[in-house]
Parts: structure tokens; sequence; C-alpha cells
């Protein structure tokens, strides 16, 4: 039986969101902010028409806000969560298997299914369902495999008449659509491979499909080869319905107001550090490498300017926040530099194990501590009920650091006391 | 008024887990011999198979105004409102007039209009200028008592 995949994508996700309970910005230009309210991360059709482009510092469009009456909000995240299970939910609902891509994707198994509707009539129903039941616009592609699912759903979003629905099962339409998009639409396929393919002479999707896997393996990857592959109808990325476990967890966040203190920063990390031990311990892995970075700002080329990163090896794999906290405090320390204006820090945690793999060293006298999991398991207990009800000093006390959200909307489906409210 | 028991409860409205179980005891308290309905286990009742028929689609708002009092709306009231239902002539919807949210009763016979329950408040006519959008079906609505003399004196 031949393979049918859809991809399913809500329309400008986070900006769709905000619009669903604010009926009277329905027709107004809407941006969502990343953490911090630092860059434009979200934007609705309005927005876009203006010339917003994704990604650009708040502070560069900050006219044009004013201007255009701009609707700005901060990431309202427990709202985005919570809508995004529900689109997730109604998908699950409708197709026999759903990959859960990203918080605004999912690919949905259809293989079979053609068999019993018109696959175009399928996905208008889908569109409709998750649109009357959760107010999410979203736009489906089909095909053979991901990365031809991937064109088609740019496709259904790209051109109106598609009706947010694009059948790409037929290899003839595909030939069509390719040509007509460049290679750096196709999944996978970044900026600098981009460059690479056009000085070779590969500028469309259609050019890269008519390549020689072989050639493509010897001259880039194997992963390029695949993709080759995909483009040509030959299914290689199976729906994984099942996360693999992560290889490293970042902990990073910008500052709302920008630190000079080295106790302040010590704070920061110590935060840091601590999320991503609870994390590492979700994933029941232990790490063996720590990297600690600080930098001053991007955009403000007045101030003096210093970043740095630091990685170092722990002496044994380890989850205990103590571990993580007592090293990247020393990391801190071989970096830190008095005098800077610092607007961002950050901790990454990698080399992972498995906590049944993670052995102590045969000759470190480094015990692991006793009752360690016993002690973790407590605190992520009750901290799951609150965060920050239990930490350890050195995560420091006083927060001055937090984000910034200044433009938070209310927790429409997640508080009690912020429900929409009706006349 | 008449009261039927129904049987247990269990979970509240939050699909929260460490919730406080607080049994109901249909079964007069007796001592002596066991009574043999006590084999008879029932299932525990979830307020969300009352009050939620689609979670995916089922969203909670909360009453502002006094505009629906004649149809049991009061304000500050916890409207529980269903997306996956077709709304028909006669259901109480919430609806977006012209950007803002309303609950009112639809109405599609002689003509398109949303109506008040109470007789302060003229029906809403839909007319080529309004921007309606029907957000969803008011299925229940959900309301604390104020309780007259907290320590149950009385």
């Amino acid at each position: 039986m031949k393979p049918v995949i859809a991809l399913v994508d809500c329309n400008n996700f986070y900006a769709s969101c905000e619009k669903l309970f604010r009926p009277d910005l329905k027709h107004k230009p809407l941006i969502v902010l990343s953490n911090n309210d630092g860059c434009v991360v979200a934007r609705s059709r309005e927005a876009k028409a203006l010339g917003i482009k994704m990604g650009v510092p708040v502070f560069q469009v900050r006219g044009l806000i004013r201007e255009q009456g701009i609707a700005v909000f901060s990431s309202n995240y427990a709202l985005y969560a919570d809508m995004s299970s529900r689109v997730m939910g109604v998908l699950e609902m409708l197709a026999p298997e759903v990959e859960i891509y990203s918080i605004d994707e999912a690919f949905l198994e259809l293989t079979g299914v053609s068999h019993a509707v018109n696959l175009t009539d399928f996905g208008t129903q889908v569109r409709a369902t998750v649109g009357q039941w959760t107010g999410i616009a979203v736009c489906v592609g089909i095909a053979p495999t991901k990365t031809l699912a991937k064109l088609a759903n740019h496709a259904a979003k790209q051109y109106p008449a598609t009706r947010g629905v694009v059948d790409l099962t037929d290899p003839e339409r595909q030939r069509r659509l390719m040509a007509l998009l460049p290679v750096s639409e196709v999944w996978g396929i970044g900026r600098r491979l981009t460059l690479r393919l056009n000085q070779l002479g590969i500028k469309t999707a259609l050019d890269l499909a008519q390549t020689e896997p072989h050639w493509i393996q010897k001259e880039f990857s194997i992963v390029v080869a695949r993709t080759v592959r995909e483009l040509n109808g030959e299914s290689c990325l199976e729906l994984e319905s099942v996360a693999p476990p992560k290889k490293q967890i970042v902990c990073s966040r910008s500052f709302g107001e920008r630190i000079m203190d080295k106790h302040a920063m010590r704070g920061a990390i110590g935060q840091y550090t601590a999320r991503a031990g609870e994390k590492l311990r979700h994933e029941k892995q232990v790490a063996k490498r720590i990297t600690v970075f600080i930098r001053t700002s991007l955009f403000n080329a007045a101030e003096p300017s210093y970043g740095n990163t630091v990685t170092s090896e722990l002496l044994r794999h380890t989850s205990d926040t103590r571990d993580l906290l007592a090293q990247s405090h020393r990391l801190l320390d071989s970096i830190w530099r008095d005098g800077y204006r610092y607007a961002k820090a950050g901790i990454m945690l990698s080399d992972f194990c498995s906590e049944a793999q993670g052995q102590r060293g045969l000759f470190d006298g480094i015990e692991s501590r006793p009752h360690s999991p016993g002690l973790m398991k407590i605190i992520d207990q009750i901290n799951q009920q609150k965060r920050g009800l239990v930490f350890l000093a050195g995560q420091g006390i006083k927060k001055e650091w937090s984000m910034r959200r200044d433009y938070l909307s209310p927790g429409y489906t997640t508080h009690w006391q912020d429900l929409p409210r009706v006349i | 008024m008449c009261v039927v028991v129904l049987g247990r409860c269990a979970e509240w409205l939050l699909p929260s887990s460490n919730r406080l179980l607080i049994p109901l005891f249909v079964e007069p308290v007796s001592a002596g011999f066991p009574s043999p309905a006590q084999d008879y286990v029932e299932q525990t009742l979830d307020l969300n198979d009352l009050c939620i028929q689609h979670p995916a689609a089922t969203f909670f708002v909360r009453v502002q105004g006094d505009s629906m009092i004649d149809a049991g709306i009061y304000p500050n009231d916890v409207l529980v409102v269903d997306r996956a239902l077709d709304a028909g002539h006669g259901d109480i919807v919430i609806a977006s007039v012209n950007g803002e949210f309303t609950v009112k009763e639809l109405a599609l016979r002689p003509r398109l209009r949303l109506l008040a329950h109470n007789a302060a408040y003229a029906p809403i006519e839909v007319v080529a200028e309004t921007e309606l959008e029907l957000f969803g079906v008011v299925t229940n609505v959900v309301r604390t008592l104020q309780r007259k003399s907290p320590q149950g004196s009385a």
C-alpha cells in the first residue's frame, strides 16, 4: 500500500491564539514577542502585510507599531500549550496515527485512508473540524513522504486558491510545485546548504530532486541524500509517535534588566542550572558535561561588549542539582568580568547517558551522594505544584533578573480568574 | 424541591489528579450485619462527564452582565461553552458582536437575532454591517452559591 502522510500546520499559531479571545482585534495587525519581549516571534496576516519580519528585534519596529496601531503581546506559553493540546486532541480523533512534531505542527498517518475517502475532502474536513472545535486555522499538506508533505503544506499556505489543503500524491503535481519552489523551502535545507547547492546550480526543489542521491551523499551527507529520496516520493522518515531522548538540554534567557552584579548573575545561572537539572531528571538521564555562557547585548553598539562560553567535564555522570550547581558556579567564576552590562546567560548540559548506565569513576573518590535520587525526586515533586517553592540557596533568592513580560495576555484557558468575560 | 442522590462524587471540574475524594454514603450506616448492597460497587461520578462532551472544544467564560437573568444566567456565573456543537435556533450561545463577546439566545426565525432574557434589554438585530461570529454553544451554567452564614451557624 502506498504511504500517505499529511502535515497539519497551524496558521500564525501564537497570533491566532491571542486573536481567538480578542474579537476586537480580529482584523488588526498583531505580533507576539519572544522571551523578555525581545524579538517578534509571531505575526498575524495583517502584521506580515505591513512588512514586519520574523525574528526582528522589537525596538526596530517601535515606530511602525505606533503608526499602525499594531497589537503587541508577550509570549503566553500557558495559553499556547493549552491551545496546542486541543488542536492535537482533535487531530488524534480524526486520524489513526499522529506525530506531534512541534507546538503547532503534526504529521498524520493516512496510509489506507485514500481508499475510503478523497484525500482533499479529508484534508478539508480536518481543517473545518479543527477550526470549529478550537478556533485555530490550519493548513493541510498531503503527500507520500514527510518532506513532500512539508512542501504541500507550504503551497497550501502560500496559495489562497488551494483553500488551505493541497493533495500532492500525484507525481506530476509534485514536479510542477517543486519547479516553483526555491531549494531553501525544502525541509532540512538551511541557509548554508542552500548556498552550496546554489553554487552547484541547484536552485529549485526540483533541481535537488533530480540529482543523483549517491552523488549527493558523497558531496554532502546521508541526510541530504535522504531528502532527495523523499522528494522523489520514497518515504525514508517514519512517523515517530514517541519523541527520541534528548541529546542536550539548554536553559538560557535574556534578562529583563541588564545584570552588572556578579551576585545577581550567580542567582540567574543557579536558577537555569536547577531548571536544567529538573528537565534532565524528567528525561531519566545523567549528564557529564556542562557549559555556561554569558554575554552583553548584541544590539547595542554604544556599550562595551563581552561574551564568553566555557565547558567542563563533571567528575561523574550526575543529575544532582547540587553537583551541577557547584560546577556551573565554578565555570561562571572563570569567565566573569566586572564592568559589563550583561544581557543574556545560559547553561547547557550534554554528554548524557541513562540513569541506569551512569557509573561512578573507579578512583575518583567522589562517592555519589547518599539519597540523591530521593532528595531530587522530592524537590521535583514539590516544585511541580508551584515552580520555585523549594530551591537551593545558590539559585539566588531575589529574582531581579527574571523574565520581562510587559504585554502578557490573561490565562484565558488556564486560570479561573482570567476567563474571557461575556456581557 | 426534590433532591435525588446520584451516588458518590469524586473528581471536581478540574482535571487535576490529587484531589480529595469525599465519599457520599448512599447506604445508611448500620451497626451489625453488612448490607448485601455493599458488594455492588459503582463507578464514582465525575462532574466532567456531566458538563463536558468534547474536552478539546470546551471553553469556560465568565458572565459579566445581567442581560440573561431570566434564563437563569447571573453575573459571575461560569458558563461551559462547547464549540463542537452546531448552533441552532433557540440555543444559548456565546457570540462576538462587533468585537465584543456576549451571551444571548440565538434566534434564526423569523430572522437572525440575538435575544436577551431580561426585559430591560432589546434584541440585537443582525444587519449587514453587524460583525457577528458565533464562538460556541453554552451547555452548562456553574454558579458558586454565596452562603449567608459561612460558619453554618444559621
